[in-house]
């Protein structure tokens, strides 16, 4: 299967590997929508178990958003990583994947990377006023967002 | 009730007091724009001025279970046009913690998110930092990690029925499945010291030796219990009212349930025969002989039969792990200070809910550098939306019982 | 003055036939006292039962075994604070629950506890009762409209609908038994030649009709007798909004209910009013099929001995009650916190056992047969209720009116065209 990605895209797939008996591919930012809509529609990888994102702010493109996806048919989970700087976004899968909605919504929140085309991205867990994308490294664990507890809580935060 | 007085509600005395949303409930035209929720169908703001569409609003409290869900229909008289949930009130964070405690400092929060079925996030979260360090928990481990785990499935199978019995409307199940079900706390408690957050694993196998009559305790747990389900099913399953509220309620057909990314017994109930026991096993799985149990439908009645055959599936693993825990040591050879080698990894085990993933980032040192949780009910939460367009208020609470959300998982 | 009084007492029938003010008072007075008594029994007995079925205990300290907690309920709720919402219409809000209260209670002025133990005995009883308890769905709406809150008025609105579905069946079932008056046959398929219309809305009469017939309208005609008081027993309980018809005030859904805004004492008329709306609705159900006042088998088991052995029942009934409270007494822990409680209980279980020998007393034992009858098997249709609460889970809005237009009235228009068939063919 790599292969013929490989075939396809040539420098586009960065790396494809596996660690620990998990089969996971590096892909270049700018092909990762035609990617992920072949793999769901010729690759037959069509539940998208998971969408997130880790936080390396010391290189230079900070962001890894990562996709898991299972196949049903295959009983085969893959990893789909990209590496983005900060303030890039990301195109938007809830097209190909239903389940993407929400995944990209908590993505949204809690590191601040923006999906192209969802259609209702919001903050989903945290409260809607709120400042600051918590999971993001340079967010202290104690941080709250000073302002919007002040308003609407009427106290200090971090009490 | 003059100004300053208990019965002055101008002004607000206590925190609950001020809220973002200060209107009286018999007026909607006060919303506030700026929080109004933007539903999918039609203009968002102008629409619910209109004379036959109101926008209800299901609170955080509910009088009976699920926690703090938030979940905001748009009506046309009784039938739901759309719905939107705000989750988010229990938020707590646990994935920023994970970042500041070391693996095994780590362990006990893991409990408090399904705090329904707390067993089951212990055994993925070990297994996953055990494929990160690449040792195998030995053999007798495995199989009290499977007992423990299937006692915890019938347990949160167990609170479940009950819950879901009583949002319908039926209040006697509720008390016969927690009677059956402190059964089973009591086995968690004599094991491991506590019924519901159990931290019951260790990063490498169990820390605690099964107590003495632990296996005498879980085979009369055995012989208790199958009746007791039977009374369960001769309670609702023929039940004429219970089949007129379930079938047909909330349907969600197999290829939406792919779509959506639904798991667990609401997949299985879609017709999709797939279960993270038998496809990917785990602890020790693959040495037992069990069924999985489908729907046709996809309805709440479905998701009902599956959760009971699973429940007497699950009796079927236990005994036969019970008849068969081989000798051995419980604990396998973990260095004292964890510190995985650098690398990530995604795994995920079948909870009682569905799918329960997670995604390891190490970095070298004692602390994680990422943890991610992919919980089964945030992501079946979803599907809500799809379950009840064009059914009755009254369903919208049947399909949330049914979906056998927790939202300790949900918000983490 | 004197005479007025004990002129009544050696007169044949009800206190209203007979024109007597003052024993028509007492009557009133006493059965208004009766039904009260009732409803908080009604009360202490849906706590435990519902209890008991769920393998709990149900209140166990304010009295013995619970025995006083409607008591302490009737004291915290006259207590209350009473709030009333700021802009709601406060002569509707205040008069909404007494016109539940007083529709329900103004049925009993027909029930009949006995042949001449009836507050009067209108011969249009029926239709009087079928009338007045309508009566309660007006209180309801107001109760929902006068709260100025859409959820109230939501669940006021579906309350009303339900009643009001409901009573269309209810009066085809009673339309059933009514025609099973006229006929005058002996036993269940008996219909004589004499029998010429001349049947009765009077509920003494029916009553009557049923011991000349020799036969309860349960088993008149069978199943179809059955059948109409199976769609009687049904909508009554949608009648009363009790469970599985009890969504309009289901905590768990989403309008919680006309009732929402009523706290204390308000709210626990509205209580009073459905207990004693479920009592009435029972004694029709009684009355109209069941036998009334009449012993089981009085015309198959007839005799001096048998007439005896009926009449020793109530007393023995009393005097059983009194052997399980002495069996919860010896069962009480035996610890000093507990020592008034036992106490209490054993004189509990004294009177009990006081009120069964009493009634063991000849001349006390022939008049309470009527009024013993009547009440056991209402108290059967009260457990009844309870039992249905404890088992159902609850019909949807849409399904519940289904039931009712699409199921009962269909079948009670079949049953009336079958019984009146019957009665004519037969």
């Amino acid at each position: 299967m790599v292969a013929r990605f490989k075939g396809q895209y040539g420098t586009g797939i960065r790396e494809a590997n596996t660690y620990l008996g998990q089969n996971y591919m590096v892909v270049d930012p700018s092909i990762i929508s035609e990617v992920l809509r072949i793999l769901r529609d010729r690759e037959q990888f069509d539940y998208c178990v998971d969408v997130t994102a880790v936080h390396y702010p010391e290189r230079e493109k900070q962001f890894d958003v990562l996709w898991i996806l299972y196949s049903f048919s295959k009983n085969e989970r893959v990893r789909i990583k990209i590496m983005i700087a900060d303030g890039e976004s990301v195109p938007s899968a809830v097209s190909i994947w239903a389940t993407a909605n929400w995944l990209e919504r908590e993505v949204y929140d809690m590191f601040g990377i923006r999906f192209d085309g969802h259609p209702d991205l919001k903050r989903i867990l945290l409260p809607d006023g709120w400042k600051g994308h918590p999971l993001r490294k340079d967010y202290g664990i104690i941080q709250q967002d000073q302002e919007w507890v002040k308003a609407n809580l009427g106290i200090e935060s971090g009490q | 009730m003059g100004k300053g007085q208990p019965g002055d509600r101008e002004r607000p005395i206590i925190m609950t007091d001020r809220t973002m949303f200060d209107l009286k409930p018999a007026d909607p035209k006060r919303i506030d724009e700026k929080y109004l929720s933007h539903l999918e169908l039609g203009e968002p703001d102008k629409t619910f001025l209109d004379s036959n569409e109101l926008v209800i609003n299901m609170g955080p409290q509910h009088p009976a279970t699920h926690g703090v869900l938030r979940v905001i229909l748009k009506l046309d008289g009784e039938k739901v046009l759309g719905t939107e949930c705000v989750i988010g009130y229990l938020h707590r964070g646990v994935e920023k913690i994970a970042e500041n405690r070391t693996y095994t400092m780590f362990n006990p929060y893991v409990d408090r998110m399904d705090y329904v079925a707390a067993v089951s996030n212990g055994l993925g979260y070990c297994e996953a930092v055990e494929k990160l360090l690449n040792v195998e928990a030995p053999p007798r481990a495995k199989y009290i990690r499977v007992i423990l785990t299937e006692l915890n499935r019938m347990a949160s199978h167990q609170l479940w029925l009950g819950t879901h019995a009583l949002d319908i409307g039926a209040m006697t199940p509720l008390f016969y499945t927690f009677r059956d079900r402190e059964e089973i706390l009591k086995i968690f408690e004599k094991y491991c010291g506590a019924r519901l957050t159990t931290h019951a694993f260790r990063i490498g196998g169990c820390q605690y030796e099964t107590y003495e009559g632990f296996e005498r305790d879980v085979i009369k747990f055995l012989d208790y219990v199958p009746a007791k389900i039977d009374e369960y099913e001769e309670l609702l399953t023929t039940n004429r009212i219970w089949l007129e509220r379930t079938k047909n309620v909330g349907v969600i057909s197999r290829a939406d349930a792919i779509a959506l990314g639904v798991t667990g017994p609401v997949l299985r109930a879609s017709g999709v025969k797939w279960d993270l026991r038998k496809a990917q096993p785990y602890a020790a799985y693959s040495d037992f002989d069990f069924e999985i149990p489908i729907g046709t439908n996809g309805d709440t009645y479905d998701r009902y039969t599956v959760r009971m055959e699973e429940m007497r599936q699950s009796l079927r693993i236990i005994r036969q792990a019970v008849e068969k825990i081989p000798e051995g040591p419980i604990m396998a050879k973990v260095p004292k200070v964890i510190k995985p080698p650098v690398g990530e990894v995604y795994h995920s085990i079948e909870a009682p809910k569905g799918e329960l993933g997670y995604f390891i980032v190490s970095d070298g040192s004692t602390q994680p550098y990422r943890i991610r949780v992919r919980p089964p009910s945030f992501v079946n939460l979803q599907a809500l939306d799809i379950m009840v367009r064009g059914a009755l208020v009254a369903d919208v609470i049947a399909v949330i019982g049914t979906l056998d959300i927790v939202l300790g998982e949900v918000d983490r | 003055m004197l005479d007025y009084i004990t002129s009544y007492l050696s007169s044949n029938t009800t206190p209203g036939e007979s024109g007597n003010v003052f024993w028509a008072l007492v009557y009133i007075m006493v059965v208004f006292g009766g039904i009260s008594v009732a409803v908080m029994a009604m009360n202490w007995l849906e706590r435990k039962a519902l209890a008991h079925f769920q393998i709990r205990l149900g209140p166990m300290r304010v009295g013995p075994h619970g025995l006083l907690q409607p008591i302490a309920d009737a004291i915290k709720l006259m207590t209350k604070e009473d709030i009333i919402p700021a802009e709601a219409d406060k002569f509707v809000f205040w008069i909404a629950p007494l016109i539940i209260l007083c529709a329900s209670f103004a049925v009993y002025i027909v029930v009949p506890f006995g042949p001449t133990h009836a507050i009067t005995d209108l011969n249009i009883g029926v239709l009087f009762m079928l009338g007045v308890s309508s009566l309660s769905v007006l209180g309801v709406v107001m109760a929902g409209w006068a709260s100025n809150s859409h959820y109230p008025l939501i669940g006021a609105l579906r309350s009303s609908a339900q009643m009001v579905s409901y009573e269309v069946a209810m009066g085809m079932a009673v339309v059933s038994a009514i025609l099973m008056t006229s006929l005058h046959g002996l036993g269940p398929y008996g219909v004589s030649a004499a029998s010429s219309g001349t049947g009765t809305l009077s509920m003494i009469g029916i009553v009557q009709a049923q011991n000349e017939q020799h036969v309860w309208f349960l088993f008149k005609f069978f199943p179809l007798g059955f059948i109409a008081f199976g769609i009687f027993a049904i909508a009554m309980v949608a009648e009363t909004n009790r469970a599985p018809f009890d969504l309009p005030e289901a905590e768990s859904e989403l309008t919680a209910g006309f009732h929402t805004e009523y706290s204390g004492l308000r709210w626990s008329l509205f209580m009073l009013g459905e207990y004693a709306a479920m009592i009435a609705v029972s004694s029709i159900a009684v009355t109209l099929w069941l036998g009334g006042w009449y012993r089981p088998f009085p015309n198959s088991l007839t005799g001096d001995t048998w007439d005896l052995v009926f009449s020793l029942f109530p007393g023995l009934v009393f005097l059983g009650l009194a052997a399980i409270a002495f069996l919860g007494v010896r069962r009480m822990p035996k610890h000093p916190y507990f020592r008034v409680q036992t106490i209490g209980l054993a004189g509990f279980g004294a009177v009990l056992g006081l009120i069964g020998l009493i009634l063991f007393v000849p001349p006390v034992r022939d008049r309470i047969q009527d009024i013993f009858w009547f009440v056991a098997k209402v108290a059967g249709f009260m457990y009844l209720y309870i039992w249905y609460r404890a088992t159902f889970p609850r019909y949807r809005f849409d399904q519940l009116m289904k039931v009712g237009w699409k199921v009962l009235l269909p079948i009670g228009i079949g049953v009336l065209i079958l019984t009146a068939i019957l009665g004519v063919v037969l």
